[in-house]
């Protein structure tokens, strides 16, 4: 009997829990949208959303060059939030619609380092590194950063960075100096 | 004794309860101009591979097993083709900007290389769908090619 307590309890429990995850999922949207409402207001200034990107973009990359999985995850997701809170209005519409494609695509792999281990997290490194690139070459950037590349990994891959030292994300401490800086964007 | 029945029956209730619950199906009698076999000039062995081992999950169009309309079998299945579908859909392939296929050629490349898709709890029930070194191999060329020519 004392058994069949337990497991009628344990049921309730979990019904009880799944209603409140529920309603947290409700909460959390309404919060999200506020706080779209909220970012849109107070975006008057685009190139200070692209210089938000950029941040996050060096702070996942530093993670990267540490080999520290978890913050790099956790600059991912931030990332992701930088990203979509990118206000592009300023732009013509046809850089609008490059700029749209970036982001959609960079946000997919900032979203994929934000869940998976650091291989997964480089290799996506990757890409968002080019589509970061992509978009610094049209939003510009108030400070010098250099583009830097490793010819050894995945057949070559660059990655953008503030400083003319080559710390390299791809192999971390394993070949932290293997690399040159290709291009200086001003 | 006893207490073993009352947790029997109240297991096979919810076992019979969740059957009523429904589930969305993945199934299109069209494929869309969109899809990735109509727009590239696919090889016919790499055609069926992909039909076979990716289309199931990736596609608007899933082969269903015979247990799929077991709960909580189905649910399984609804939630992995539904994540499927939204990291990759070979139907509406051409939808993609060239940027978006390049991103998703090279994740491609990269699960087969790594052996991380098909997933495990795919190729156990459908052992079909495991691609042999040649296959990868083929495939990968074919992919890596496509995205060459983006």
């Amino acid at each position: 009997m004392k058994n069949l307590q337990m497991s009628i309890a344990a049921m309730l429990l979990l019904a009880v829990s799944f209603t409140n995850a529920q309603e947290k999922e409700k909460m959390n949207h309404d919060h999200g949208d506020m706080k779209m409402d909220h970012s849109k207001m107070m975006n008057k200034n685009s190139d200070a959303k692209a210089e938000a990107i950029l941040s996050d973009y060096f702070n996942l990359k530093d993670a990267l060059v540490a080999d520290d999985t978890k913050k790099a995850a956790q600059s991912g997701t931030k990332l992701v939030v930088s990203l979509r809170a990118f206000d592009m209005d300023s732009y013509t519409k046809e850089q609008q619609k490059e700029l749209a494609d970036i982001i959609e695509d960079a946000a997919e792999h900032a979203e994929h380092i934000s869940e998976s281990a650091i291989d997964h997290q480089r290799e996506h490194f990757k890409t968002l590194s080019k589509d970061i690139t992509d978009m610094v070459a049209i939003t510009g950037t108030k400070s010098t950063l250099y583009e830097q590349f490793c010819p050894m990994y995945d057949k070559g891959s660059a990655w953008l960075s503030t400083s003319n030292e080559v710390r390299n994300p791809y192999y971390g401490s394993k070949m932290l100096k293997c690399g040159k800086v290709q291009k200086t964007i001003q | 004794m006893k207490i073993v029945k009352i947790i029997a029956i109240i297991l096979l209730v919810a076992f019979v309860g969740i059957q009523f619950i429904p589930t969305t199906r993945n199934q299109s009698d069209t494929v869309p101009s969109t899809d990735f076999m109509l727009v590239n000039n696919v090889p016919e062995t790499i055609q069926k591979k992909l039909q076979v081992s990716c289309y199931d999950c990736h596609s608007n169009n899933t082969q269903y097993p015979w247990y799929n309309k077991i709960q909580p079998v189905a649910w399984f299945l609804e939630d992995h083709i539904k994540e499927g579908k939204a990291e990759l859909n070979f139907n509406e392939w051409d939808s993609l900007s060239s940027r978006r296929k390049a991103s998703k050629l090279r994740s491609i490349i990269k699960q087969i290389e790594n052996g991380e898709m098909p997933l495990d709890s795919y190729t156990l029930i459908h052992s079909e769908a495991t691609f042999t070194e040649a296959e990868a191999e083929e495939l990968i060329n074919f992919i890596t090619q496509l995205k060459d020519s983006l």
